[in-house]
């Protein structure tokens, strides 16, 4: 079985499932301040943040992966700094795969959780206010419950987000096997050769069988979820 | 003073003015849909900043837009049951009860779970799921849910308007017990006359944001001066009055009260309990010499007290017997052909089914009475 795929491509597939598990883990807490921002709270430049937030899902992930090495490259001010100060080098290595693929899934997450956020019913936290309880303790017991299937919709959809991002990985961090070749750059790595396509082709199956896993999984979850939180 | 509001507010159709002064006991915000009732709740805890006002609540001061103090709502202590009750649907019964305890820092001023338990009947509920519960189950639950949070004083916005006649029935003995056993001060806003003649120690009067008139709940029902604002349709007054004994084969029940004695369809309580009844102005007719031959089981001697003419043909007529006061409402013809005016001798007729099981409750309710 595990000769099916050979090493290179073993290592593929387990970096691609840690950039998508670092990736969805790290935005999850931005995601939930973020859509609760949105959904929430008006204040002075919320269609900026609305719309810079959206901005990877409409440019093309070639433009995303270059603004992130202008940023995040070691030359880039934040990268120098990471570098410096904490000694976290982004480009070319893996981290910065998750971090380009934390960005390109950040929209699709921001959504699903804004929606789930926009549907709790805001009566039922005013009573918990007239409870006693603060904004943050009627988030942690009202609102955060009434949202984990949304929330958990969101992270299925990052998670799979991540797994097949390319554009901007590759302009980010290029294609280093071992380090930064993720499952899509790999299968374009070996269509590019003569004789590539039978391993491409496994890889390309390894991929719908995460792909549709991940989507099942999130189902019965979330499924779960609404359940419990109607009630029933 | 349980209760010493202001408010000044811009509303869509009117400004609302109001001064409120509650005294303890169960207070009842009675007034037409509009009128502003919920506002005034919403005020008080905290869920609404007015454009300008003042909440004192058991002397503490919880809003005064002018000297800038404004307590925010989770820290007012007030239990506040919504229409709709509002339970957390995630939340077991138990869970929903205790929610408010994790945060009430003077915890020991709640009653105790097993105590909210009993007097609401909720104990067989614990486990389950509010979307498994009954309207009038949810609203009991609710109630308790305020009751444990700490509140020093409850807020219900019509508790019972969203539920049916007989569930209504099944919360009203709850809601006296709560008044009779707890020294809870209520703040019970409300539309329904009958809740509010049963319930409440003092009503207060509003209309388009202001507040009329407040005063102890007999003595407001029975004034005909607050026909024209209760609706001359439903306004009426409360007796207060003991069984004495019923007599099954007509189903018909004797009644005591300081005026002399009623004849009501079956009150279903044993003989000497208490009860408070309902008469509407309407149902009672005004005779100056007793009739003979006349198909009325209740005919009572009585003495005019005052009349009130409104604008209309209708007038309002107030009757002393004994020691209560009865309403009328009849035609000022008729006031005029009679020559009523205060202090003359007359009696006060009224069938004995113009009486709704509705308008009769136990002035205290028995120990137990479960759903």
């Amino acid at each position: 079985m595990m000769d099916w795929l050979g090493p290179e491509e073993w290592a593929a597939v387990g970096l691609s499932l840690k950039v998508a598990v670092w990736a969805t883990i790290l935005s999850l807490p931005f995601g939930l301040v973020t859509a609760y921002a949105l959904a929430r709270w008006e204040f002075w430049g919320r269609s900026f943040i609305n719309g810079l937030v959206h901005l990877p899902l409409v440019l093309p992930p070639v433009v995303t992966g270059y603004v992130l090495l202008i940023v995040f490259g070691r030359r880039g001010r934040v990268g120098g700094f990471l570098e410096e100060t904490f000694g976290l080098v982004l480009a070319f290595r893996w981290t910065g795969a998750a971090l380009a693929a934390a960005v390109m899934a950040f929209p699709l997450m921001v959504r699903a959780i804004r929606l789930a956020i926009e549907a709790v019913d805001v009566n039922l936290e005013e009573a918990a206010g007239t409870l006693g309880a603060n904004r943050l303790w009627t988030f942690i017991y009202v609102t955060l419950p009434l949202i984990a299937p949304g929330v958990l919709a969101g992270c299925v959809l990052a998670f799979a987000k991540a797994m097949g991002e390319f554009g901007a990985t590759i302009t980010f961090v290029s294609n280093i096997p071992g380090e930064t070749q993720t499952l899509p750059s790999a299968i374009y790595a070996l269509l590019q050769v003569p004789g590539g396509e039978g391993g491409a082709i496994r890889l390309v199956v390894i991929s719908v069988v995460v792909a549709i896993t991940a989507l099942l999984a999130s189902e019965i979850l979330a499924r779960r979820a609404v359940r419990r939180v109607r009630g029933e | 003073m349980m209760l010493d509001i202001r408010i000044r507010h811009r509303l869509p159709s009117y400004e609302m003015d109001l001064a409120l002064n509650g005294p303890e006991g169960v207070v009842a915000l009675f007034g037409r849909s509009g009128a502003g009732k919920t506002t005034v709740v919403n005020v008080i805890a905290g869920l609404l900043r007015p454009d300008a006002g003042r909440v004192v609540v058991g002397g503490e001061v919880l809003l005064d837009t002018e000297a800038g103090i404004n307590v925010p709502r989770h820290k007012r202590r007030v239990g506040y049951v919504f229409q709709d009750g509002r339970l957390f649907p995630h939340l077991s019964v138990g869970e929903n009860l205790v929610f408010g305890r994790r945060f009430s820092i003077r915890r020991e001023v709640s009653p105790s779970l097993d105590r909210v338990l009993d007097l609401l009947g909720i104990e067989a509920l614990l486990d389950r799921r509010p979307a498994k519960l009954s309207g009038g189950e949810k609203q009991r639950v609710a109630i308790g849910r305020a009751l444990l949070s700490g509140a020093r004083i409850l807020l219900m916005d019509e508790p019972l308007a969203s539920l049916d006649e007989v569930r209504k029935a099944e919360i009203l003995p709850y809601l006296l017990r709560l008044k009779e056993e707890t020294a809870m001060p209520i703040l019970y806003v409300s539309h329904s006359l009958p809740e509010i003649a049963q319930l409440a120690t003092t009503v207060a009067v509003m209309q388009r944001g202001r507040v009329m008139h407040v005063g102890p709940t007999q003595k407001v029902l029975s004034d005909p001066a607050f026909v024209p604002m209760i609706g001359s349709r439903s306004a009426g007054s409360v007796l207060r009055a003991v069984v004495k004994a019923h007599d099954v084969d007509n189903g018909l029940s004797t009644l005591a009260f300081s005026g002399g004695d009623l004849i009501l369809p079956t009150v279903a309580v044993p003989p000497g309990s208490p009860v408070s009844i309902r008469i509407e102005a309407r149902d009672v007719m005004v005779a100056r010499v007793a009739p003979e031959g006349f198909g009325a089981s209740n005919i009572l001697a009585a003495t005019v007290a005052d009349i009130h003419e409104g604008e209309g043909p209708g007038a309002a007529v107030r009757l002393q017997l004994g020691s209560d006061l009865l309403l009328a409402r009849m035609s000022r013809r008729s006031v005029a052909g009679l020559e009523l005016s205060p202090g003359v001798r007359c009696f006060a007729i009224f069938k004995a089914t113009a009486i709704a099981r509705e308008d009769v409750a136990l002035a205290r309710p028995m120990k137990e009475k479960t759903a």
